[in-house]
């Protein structure tokens, strides 16, 4: 069979682009095939942004040892990778006496599996902390190592440092089937035949579809959406730490916290749905959100919402994620029901899956791997000569074409040609906020249009939200009837 | 029987314009603009038609437009499918004839935006 | 570091009326900043006839309107900058403007007038439930895309909120050849003109359905549909009035909001009903010698109420860079029972204008109602109106010869009888 690379890697989300990263490492001809037209544009576009501290698994699980690996290893990926990461802590409200002992129990459990700097804080202590928390919290869990991380950054970072280290990037490819071959697979697409040595399933909600293709072992996912209100930068201070409540009758899961860019953030709900490829908010869950989060903190003000959106979250049914080499099909790797604590557990997941495949398929080091990868400058965030300087360098620097947040012409461009680059409105957005601020891309959507078509030599009218089919226009005046 | 909503002022009578012996009473006004401008709405409504055509030449590639008077209602639509054939070069200066009598009307379709050459 | 008398950031229909005021007040050094690479600010977009009957007796369109005022820029030869973008300005009138040929600038300004205008709000701020498909624009943007770029955004179209700029979109789309199926609004009133009314959607058929909104949006990829239901008096759905619509765009016309990032960073007070900056009658902001005029201050309808504004904001500003003229005591406006805000919101008698004229909005529609103004307690003007509606700007005219001396307070309010 002929072998077009040695790893085939499904999916480009965190995980994906994680397993690509630390793939990149050796010397392995590696692609990447993602469905949608960028990567990070599945359950890695919409969740909560935590780099949770770890208290949350049972001990001994898969989740319990990756999350603490995971937001052990962020800080030092986080500066290669040149992304914001804040530990901001986090605080799990107990909001009734009979609370106590589960809280208790959440210390114990956080003990267990390693998380540093663990507290059990008064309701006083706590708010002390946290002045805007609410009046009816009793005690609280504080963990110093919970942090915040913008997922876009994280992913597309990955998949930028992947490719610049030799990794291919196939987007708008959709992995059709999958054949085991005498010494290898062969995948199917709906652009290609690719022969490989090993492929690793790292396809989120539809890793169990892909897992199907080679493996007769059971695996069912089932996508849990979840809803989220996204604030104002105006109230991105309302609370500093990541504010969790105690699993109970009243709910679980809603968390308010800052986001890694100065937001506030509330969500996610939890509702199991049928189709993986849908994701409407419903009525019904985002007033329960904004009911929810606000028993967490004092005048919760949700008149500053400047939308919602909504993510799926891969929930295979063992409970735990499932790492490693399909029992059943030899080089066939797999992260598969890849929930929370997913994003934080990235970074090891990576490493644990790219170290098995090194050593199954003898891959050395290579000696050239840059571990590096530098931000496209964020120019409202640098001090004024600094920003002169770039201008004089790059006069694109200065024509702001995103108001809300600043963003100018030349960072916009930049996001296009980079390797992974943009090639719609979201993926312009995810990678450097145009139209992400509180106008809602109201003034900037044709700007960011025209210079998409100047840069990819695409007309007007073919320029996409994200996927074929979202294209914005459906037409010219010239060719109107 | 006609009704119509009065664009006078913000009070938006609701208006009844009858035919009697070939002449028009209106009802439901609270002013005699009210009657005027059912009358003319009845008799023969006008409207002021905006748009705008393609330019070649110059810096932007649509040149806004509109006819220099209102003109009757039921000439708009032939007056949009002249319109959406004129293509003219730029440059192109505000009041500058684009079509000297859109859709038979009488009414000319002038340029309301200047546009010089690239 | 360059000094200026007077900046204007903004050089849309407010910017360009201060600036040609303030010169003809006898300001020589005058510095426009404008972010687009055109003056005229939205007036650009605006092709539609209506603007400028108070203030050229004559029915023009936006553009035609800008053009005025550019030509008399122009001929005072007041100096200007485009695609400048104001990043940060400062108490002490420090104003940072970054731009592709001059880079990162710092200007001093004696006098600063904030004409920045306002934006659309956007679907996120109405939280409407659904999937995040493309096909939804606010209707400027829309409007935009179709008079400036010259594309077509949609087929088949709902437009939710009844503001101008949704109701002249709803007529242009539809010459254009879409079908525009709908315009839901969520009060039981429209917030539009009702000449818009009539020649924007009644000339076309174009049903407008009151106390109703979207509360649901489908699609994946492209908008292909939306549901609407009947509110109830507390503007919540009604079940079971759910009523679906397959389209394929949906534009947003839900209100505007004054643009207000910089300001901000003065440190000002900030009126909660308007958004913008409160003034006083001179239309200064808390921050000496910064000035506020046009929708950036509040809301308007009328672009002519505009121009009229920044004209004062500029011979004000003028008067501040000139003579330094004397300020004194100042005393609230109130606004009460019916009359959410004034602009502005505050004056000083001893130094005020002969006339001031106090602009605001009701917060309801009010039938043969009363507006009055009391001063220290009593009232001094009682003015019969047969209807007033939040949508039309509304003003009274304060004469300094009738407010009572020594002025302890001013109240504008609505009366029954």
């Amino acid at each position: 069979m002929r072998k077009d690379y040695d790893v085939v890697v499904i999916g480009g989300g965190v995980i994906g682009c994680a397993v690509a990263r630390e793939l990149s490492r050796r010397a392995l001809r590696i692609c990447l095939i993602e469905k949608g037209e960028d990567v990070c544009s599945g359950t890695s576009k919409a969740n909560s942004g935590i780099v949770h501290a770890g208290f949350d698994a049972k001990p001994g699980t898969m989740k319990a040892k990756m999350n603490l690996l995971g937001s052990r290893m962020m800080p030092k990926l986080a500066e290669e990778l040149d992304i914001r990461f804040k530990r901001n802590g986090s605080l799990v409200l107990c909001l009734s006496e009979e609370g106590l002992p589960a809280l208790h129990e959440l210390y114990e459990r956080g003990v267990a599996n390693g998380v540093e700097g663990l507290a059990i804080l008064t309701g006083d202590e706590a708010r002390r902390k946290e002045p805007n928390l609410s009046g009816n919290a009793v005690a609280a869990l504080y963990a110093p190592t919970g942090g915040i991380i913008c997922p876009f950054e994280l992913t597309i970072a990955l998949a930028e440092n992947a490719c610049a280290n030799g990794v291919e990037f196939r987007r708008n490819e959709t992995v059709t089937g999958i054949s085991r071959e005498e010494d290898g697979y062969l995948i199917t697409t709906d652009h290609a035949l690719i022969g490989a040595n090993c492929v690793v399933n790292a396809a989120g909600v539809h890793a169990d579809e892909i897992h199907r293709m080679v493996s007769k072992l059971p695996m069912h996912i089932t996508a849990r959406k979840g809803d989220y209100c996204l604030l104002d930068k105006e109230v991105g201070g309302y609370v500093s730490c990541t504010v969790f409540q105690l699993p109970s009758a009243l709910g679980k899961g809603v968390l308010v916290t800052p986001t890694a860019h100065g937001n506030l953030l509330i969500g996610p709900t939890a509702t199991d749905v049928e189709d993986k490829e849908q994701t409407p908010t419903t009525a019904a869950e985002l007033s329960y959100l904004t009911k929810t989060a606000a028993l967490s903190v004092r005048d919760l003000p949700t008149r500053s919402v400047i939308t919602s959106f909504s993510g799926l979250r891969a929930h295979e049914d063992g409970g735990d994620f499932i790492i490693g080499e399909t029992p059943d099909a030899e080089n066939f790797f797999e992260a598969a029901g890849i929930e929370s604590p997913g994003l934080t557990s990235a970074p090891a997941i990576g490493c644990y899956l790219a170290d098995l495949i090194a050593k199954k398929l003898g891959a050395e080091e290579k000696a050239d791997f840059v571990p590096t990868r530098k931000a496209i400058p964020r120019l409202a965030e640098l001090p004024a000569e600094e920003r002169k300087a770039l201008i004089a360098v790059n006069p694109l620097y200065g024509s702001i074409v995103c108001r809300c947040e600043q963003i100018s012409e030349g960072e916009i461009v930049e996001a296009i040609r980079r390797p992974v680059g943009a090639v719609s409105l979201d993926g312009v957005k995810r990678r450097v906020r145009a139209g992400m601020g509180r106008c809602q891309a109201g003034f900037c959507t044709p700007r960011l249009m025209e210079i998409l078509s100047r840069e990819l030599h695409r007309p007007m009218e073919e320029i996409c939200k994200n996927v074929s089919g979202s294209e914005l226009l459906t037409g010219t005046m010239e060719g109107r009837k | 029987m006609r009704e119509l909503t009065c664009i006078g002022c913000p009070l938006g009578c609701s208006l009844r314009v009858f035919e009697e012996d070939g002449n028009l009473r209106v009802e439901g006004n609270t002013c005699p603009r009210g009657e005027t401008y059912a009358k003319n709405e009845v008799l023969c409504p006008k409207r002021t038609v905006t748009s705008t055509v393609a330019i070649r030449g110059g810096a932007v590639s649509r040149l806004s437009v509109r006819t220099q008077t209102d003109i009757p209602k039921d000439k708009i639509a032939a007056c949009m499918e002249e319109i959406k054939r004129v293509c003219v070069h730029a440059p192109a200066a505000i009041g500058d004839v684009i079509l000297p009598d859109v859709a038979g009307t009488g009414v000319a379709l002038i340029a309301t935006k200047n546009v010089p050459k690239a | 570091m360059k000094i200026h008398d007077l900046i204007v950031i903004g050089g849309g229909p407010a910017g360009l009326a201060a600036a040609v005021s303030a010169r003809r007040a006898g300001v020589q050094d005058i510095l426009i900043l404008e972010r687009d690479h055109v003056l005229g600010g939205i007036l650009n977009q605006c092709i539609h006839n209506g603007f400028g009957l108070h203030t050229f007796k004559e029915e023009l369109t936006g553009p035609e309107y800008a053009a005025r005022f550019i030509a008399q820029v122009k001929e005072e030869n007041i100096p200007y900058r485009l695609g400048a973008t104001v990043i940060s300005i400062s108490k002490e009138k420090l104003v940072t403007y970054v731009s592709r040929e001059e880079g990162l600038v710092q200007v001093q300004a004696k006098a600063l007038i904030l004409a920045m205008g306002c934006r659309e709000r956007p679907r996120g701020a109405l939280n409407i439930p659904g999937s995040r498909p493309a096909g939804i624009f606010s209707a400027g943007t829309a409007q935009r895309l179709m008079n400036i770029e010259g594309y077509q955004v949609g087929k088949e179209v709902v437009i939710l909120g009844s503001g101008d700029i949704g109701l002249i979109m709803a007529r242009r789309m539809t010459l254009e050849g879409a079908k525009v199926k709908v315009v839901a609004e969520l009060m039981p009133y429209s917030g539009g003109l009702k000449r818009n009314i009539v020649q924007c959607l009644d000339d076309f058929g174009i049903p407008l359905k009151l106390s109703h909104t979207v509360v649901e949006i489908h699609g994946k990829e492209r908008l292909t549909g939306v549901t609407l239901a009947r509110v109830d008096e507390n503007r919540r759905p009604i079940a079971g009035t759910e009523e679906y619509y397959a389209c394929d765009t949906l534009l947003l016309s839900v209100g505007l909001l004054p643009e207000n990032e910089l300001t901000r960073a003065l440190d000002v007070t900030m009126s909660r009903v308007t958004n913008g900056p409160e003034v006083d009658d001179r239309l200064q902001t808390d921050c000496e010698g910064v000035f506020a005029c046009g929708n950036v201050l509040h809301v308007h309808d009328l672009v002519d109420y505009v121009s009229e504004e920044a004209a004062l904001a500029g011979k004000n500003a003028a008067a501040y860079v000139l003579s330094q003229p004397a300020a004194g005591r100042t005393v609230d406006i109130t606004a009460d029972n019916g009359v959410r805000y004034t602009v502005p919101q505050k004056l000083d008698p001893e130094h005020m204008a002969d006339a001031v004229t106090v602009r605001f909005r009701v917060a309801d529609v009010y039938r043969d109602r009363y507006i009055c103004v009391y001063c220290n307690g009593e009232r001094i003007r009682r003015i019969k109106k047969r209807v007033l509606a939040p949508g039309e700007m509304e003003q009274v005219i304060l004469k300094k010869s009738e407010l009572k001396e020594p002025l302890q307070s001013i109240r504008i309010c609505t009366e029954v009888e």
